[in-house]
C-alpha cells in the first residue's frame, strides 16, 4: 500500500497510489493511514483519484481511519472514480464524509 | 435483412459461458475478478456495469473467504460460473466451506448511520451491496456445498 503525504498549510493531503483498496489490503491501508495521519493536521484530504475499485472492506478501513483521527479532525475524500463513488453513494457513507470531485475542489473548500 | 441488422445492434454478442476456479484467499478473489472481467470484454460493458459486476462478485467471494473458510480452517475451492441470459448475466458461486448461519443469506439492511461518531459502522456493508445490486439472490446448501445464485441486469 503506497500512500504519499504532503502538507498544504494546515491541510494534509494523503494520496493513494494503488488501484484497489479491497479485502486483500484493507488492514495494510488502515495501518498506513494511521501512520500517515499521526502528525495531527486538523484536516486530511484523502486523494482517491488513482483508486479504481473499493469493496466493503476498503470502505470499512476508510471509516476506521476517520474514527482513529477522532471527531475533532476531519477526513475529506477527493477524486472518487465511478465505482468508488458508487460504493459511497449506495451505503450513504457519502453523507458521513465531505466528498469532493477533485483534489483541487477539496483544497479550495478547505484553504485557510 | 433489416430484421437481422436490428438484432445485431440490439443485443451484445453472447459471451461464452465463463467458469473460474480458485482456492480461497483474498488475493485469489482479486485474480478471479480480473479473469471474469477479461472474459466479459466482448460484451463491451460500460464502467457502471463492470463496476457493479466487480463489486457484487467481490463481496460474495470475500464473504466466502472470510466466513465459509475462516482463518484456522483449511482454504478450499471457490468456483464461479457466469452465464449470459436475456437482459443480463446469471452467476453461480459454489464452495465447500462452512454453511451460511441458519441456512439463509443475511437480509442486507442498510447500515444505520444515525449513531455517534465512534459507533459508525466499519463493516456490514457487503450483503447490503449484494442485495441492493443483484436480483433473485438464492442460497442453497447442497451435499456439503454452498451454492449462491443471482442475476445482474445489464442495459443493452
Amino acid at each position: 500500500m503506497e500512500l504519499r503525504s504532503q502538507q498544504d498549510g494546515t491541510v494534509q493531503i494523503v494520496s493513494v497510489h494503488n488501484a484497489r483498496i479491497d479485502a486483500a489490503v484493507a488492514i495494510e491501508f488502515k495501518d498506513a493511514m494511521r501512520q500517515a495521519t499521526e502528525s495531527g493536521s486538523p484536516t486530511v484530504i484523502l486523494d482517491l483519484s488513482e483508486v479504481d475499485f473499493i469493496d466493503s472492506s476498503g470502505l470499512g478501513a476508510i471509516v476506521a481511519s476517520m474514527k482513529h483521527m477522532g471527531q475533532d479532525r476531519s477526513l475529506v475524500l477527493a477524486g472518487l472514480t465511478p465505482t468508488v463513488d458508487k460504493v459511497f453513494r449506495l451505503t450513504r457513507m457519502d453523507s458521513v464524509f465531505g466528498v469532493f470531485p477533485t483534489l483541487q475542489t477539496a483544497l479550495d473548500a478547505h484553504a485557510a | 435483412m433489416q430484421h437481422s441488422n436490428a438484432r445485431m445492434v440490439q443485443g451484445p454478442p453472447p459471451a461464452t459461458h465463463v467458469h473460474i476456479s480458485i482456492t480461497s484467499s483474498e488475493y485469489a478473489v482479486r485474480d478471479a475478478l480480473s479473469r471474469l472481467l477479461d472474459a466479459l470484454q466482448p460484451l463491451m460493458l460500460d464502467v457502471e456495469e463492470t463496476g457493479t459486476i466487480e463489486l457484487v462478485l467481490a463481496e460474495a467471494m470475500n464473504n466466502i473467504v472470510e466466513h465459509a473458510y475462516p482463518p484456522g480452517d483449511r482454504p478450499g475451492p471457490i468456483t464461479l460460473t457466469c452465464t449470459p441470459e436475456a437482459g443480463g448475466l446469471r452467476f453461480l458461486i459454489k464452495d465447500t466451506g462452512r454453511p451460511m448461519p441458519n441456512g439463509v443469506t443475511p437480509i442486507g439492511l442498510p447500515v444505520d448511520l444515525s449513531v455517534d461518531f465512534n459507533e459508525l459502522p466499519e463493516g456490514g456493508f457487503g450483503w447490503f451491496l449484494i442485495q441492493d445490486l443483484a436480483r433473485d439472490v438464492v442460497y442453497h446448501r447442497v451435499d456439503d456445498a454452498n451454492q449462491l445464485t443471482f442475476r445482474l441486469c445489464l442495459a443493452g
